[in-house]
């Protein structure tokens, strides 16, 4: 499987990344250079394995539903880049 | 009185409790040392202020005899760890400015247990690299310099860490270890590095990159010290679901154990193209090493281990794709502003991220969409199973696993790489253990022709660091890793 221009820009778009379009071919020839190299894996057979997550082998542990934090409103705001009365301002989605 | 600097950890705190020295001296005098050596770029930020309020703390606590493990003792803090009021940006534009209100659990037990922090320090951005190259400040360099007389790196991505412990710049130091990001830059640069078992250092208040592999560690000169430190870092914490609620064992004293009747395996798989002659004859005089210590040497099979790589560069851009979804600008860091929100989203994240972490980001997010999980992620994961089976048998048979650290020695800074799958094989010897979950250390052990640092890596079971620590202090003893790197600070070049 190999990537052209239209699918990076494809890729770009999901990844909320701007890629210029100067840019999408030299991009295509590095990822299909590290697609083509992990293409290795099919030589694997895999028919009978259950994928691995996790290797903690322990499952999670559960607490009590109960509030543990809270209240730290200035907290939160102090690295932001736009603030308004308290909110997150971003440009406007809805007209 | 000796140079401060050439004190080991375990050497200054009993300096500091018999009072021969002070902890204000000392930190001092690393302050100087990371001054005098800033040319190495391996801070990205030094707290000299907090460092020395830090230390007259700890003088006070030696003086009421309730001194820590880490009492005085200054340490570095990779850029990756948020620390409360002082800037940390995992050395990426997209959180310059970035300051934490909140303390990582892993700096927080180090400075519960009386750690003074001098500063942060220099790391690929987000972690991404080998080379410590792709950080927003600039490549920090290695202390050590071969014939040539050029810059070479320290490694990555905790570069910064191990430079500034080889160059006597600080003390002690954290890093991360994603896929040899701890190991990798300590065999570079001739000091110590643990990656400890998955689940054995929280990994709360660390910036993530793959969250199924990340693990801090400590980089320290000698292998008690690393036991030292590691002591201090390690907690259970219920803010991390994946933290071991296992007890820590006594590694402290799991160093005077020995390897007498010790079972060590040696990976036949563990060789390939473009490893230096100098590595593989280490590698051989390693295992002489622990033969004469007692140990038994036992020839073990890890089939997979050529697919680690390939699923490593699978499973950890999906995970990054995932982790660095959160960087959009609207609630912390850098914002590029446009009049629409996915215009922003775009603008900032092109702008805030460098090439090798929007590669990494893409290559993730191309492998976890519609058409394409099945085939790249489903399957890298099926390939991980394997790859902790395999270990999993060999570890019935043997304790331990002798392995080189890296392929090669350190390489020159700006070596021109088309090929990023290239400077993905740095971590071959590496990734395997994180794909695992497993403690792997590396250790000091020669030089090459050149006069430039190789390590040989320790791998244990799950939670068996202290077998680890008792495989490393035999090879310490052997190697009489003696040597010291061209650019180190002595206490006359305040």
């Amino acid at each position: 499987m190999s990537v052209d221009k239209t699918t990076v820009a494809k890729i770009a778009r999901l990844a909320r990344i701007n890629v210029p379009d100067d840019r999408l071919e030299p991009l295509a020839a590095e990822l299909n250079g590290i697609l083509s190299w992990v293409a290795e894996l099919d030589e694997v057979k895999t028919v009978h394995v259950e994928p691995l997550a996790s290797v903690t082998g322990h499952a999670l542990p559960l607490r009590d539903d109960v509030v543990t934090d809270g209240d730290r409103l200035n907290d939160i705001l102090s690295n932001v880049p736009e603030e308004a009365s308290g909110f997150f301002v971003v440009p406007k989605v809805v007209e | 009185m000796n140079d401060l600097l050439d004190l080991n950890a375990v050497e200054a705190r009993k300096a500091l409790d018999k009072k021969s020295i002070s902890a204000v001296e000392l930190t001092s005098a690393y302050l100087r040392a990371a001054d005098s050596t800033s040319e190495l770029n391996n801070y990205v930020t030094l707290t000299a202020d907090h460092a020395l309020a830090m230390a007259a703390r700890s003088d006070e606590r030696i003086s009421d005899g309730t001194a820590g493990l880490l009492e005085g003792l200054p340490i570095g803090v990779k850029d990756l760890f948020c620390t409360k009021g002082v800037s940390s940006t995992a050395c990426s534009n997209i959180l310059s400015g970035f300051t934490p209100t909140y303390e990582s659990t892993v700096t927080s037990n180090l400075w519960a247990a009386g750690g003074v922090m001098l500063g942060k320090l220099n790391c690929d951005e987000f972690a991404m690299g080998s080379a410590n190259e792709t950080s927003a400040y600039g490549p920090a360099i290695n202390p050590w310099r071969g014939r040539d007389d050029i810059d070479l790196v320290p490694g990555g991505s905790s570069g910064g860490s191990a430079s500034a412990v080889a160059a006597r710049a600080a003390l002690m130091a954290t890093g991360t270890d994603t896929g040899g990001s701890i190991r990798q830059p300590a065999a570079f640069c001739g000091v110590v590095g643990l990656k400890p078992t998955y689940g054995r250092c929280s990994r709360w208040g660390i910036v993530a990159f793959a969250s199924s592999l990340d693990q801090a560690g400590p980089f320290t000169r000698t292998v008690a010290d690393n036991a030292l430190m590691m002591t201090a870092m390690a907690s259970h914490d219920p803010k991390d679901s994946t933290s071991t609620q296992d007890p820590l064992q006594d590694l402290i004293g799991a160093a005077r154990d020995g390897v007498k009747g010790m079972k060590i395996g040696v990976p036949r798989e563990y060789v390939m193209d473009g490893m230096d002659d100098e590595v593989v004859k280490l590698w051989e005089k390693g295992q002489s090493w622990l033969r004469d210590a007692g140990a038994k040497l036992v020839d073990v099979s890890l089939p997979h281990t050529k697919y680690a790589l390939p699923a490593y560069y699978i499973i950890a851009p999906a995970e990054a794709s995932s982790n660095l979804a959160r960087y959009d600008g609207v609630r912390y860091g850098m914002r590029v502003g446009t009049d629409t929100l996915d215009g922003m989203y775009e603008a900032t994240r092109a702008a805030g991220f460098g090439d090798e972490v929007q590669r990494r980001i893409m290559i993730g997010t191309y492998v976890l969409s519609a058409g394409y999980y099945d085939a790249y992620y489903l399957k890298a994961q099926k390939v991980r199973r394997l790859i902790k089976e395999d270990f999993d048998t060999a570890f019935h048979s043997v304790e331990a696993l002798l392995t080189p650290a890296t392929p090669t020695a350190a390489f020159p800074v700006g070596r021109k790489i088309d090929d990023p799958v290239t400077n993905y094989l740095n971590d071959i010897f590496t990734v395997p253990a994180n794909l695992a979950g497993l403690p792997g250390i590396s250790v000091p052990s020669g030089l090459t022709n050149d006069g430039l640092p190789l390590g040989l890596q320790v791998l244990g079971r799950p939670f068996d660091e202290a077998s680890i620590y008792r495989v490393a202090t035999v090879l310490e003893n052997a190697a009489e890793f003696s040597e010291t790197p061209t650019l180190m600070a002595t206490r006359g070049a305040a």
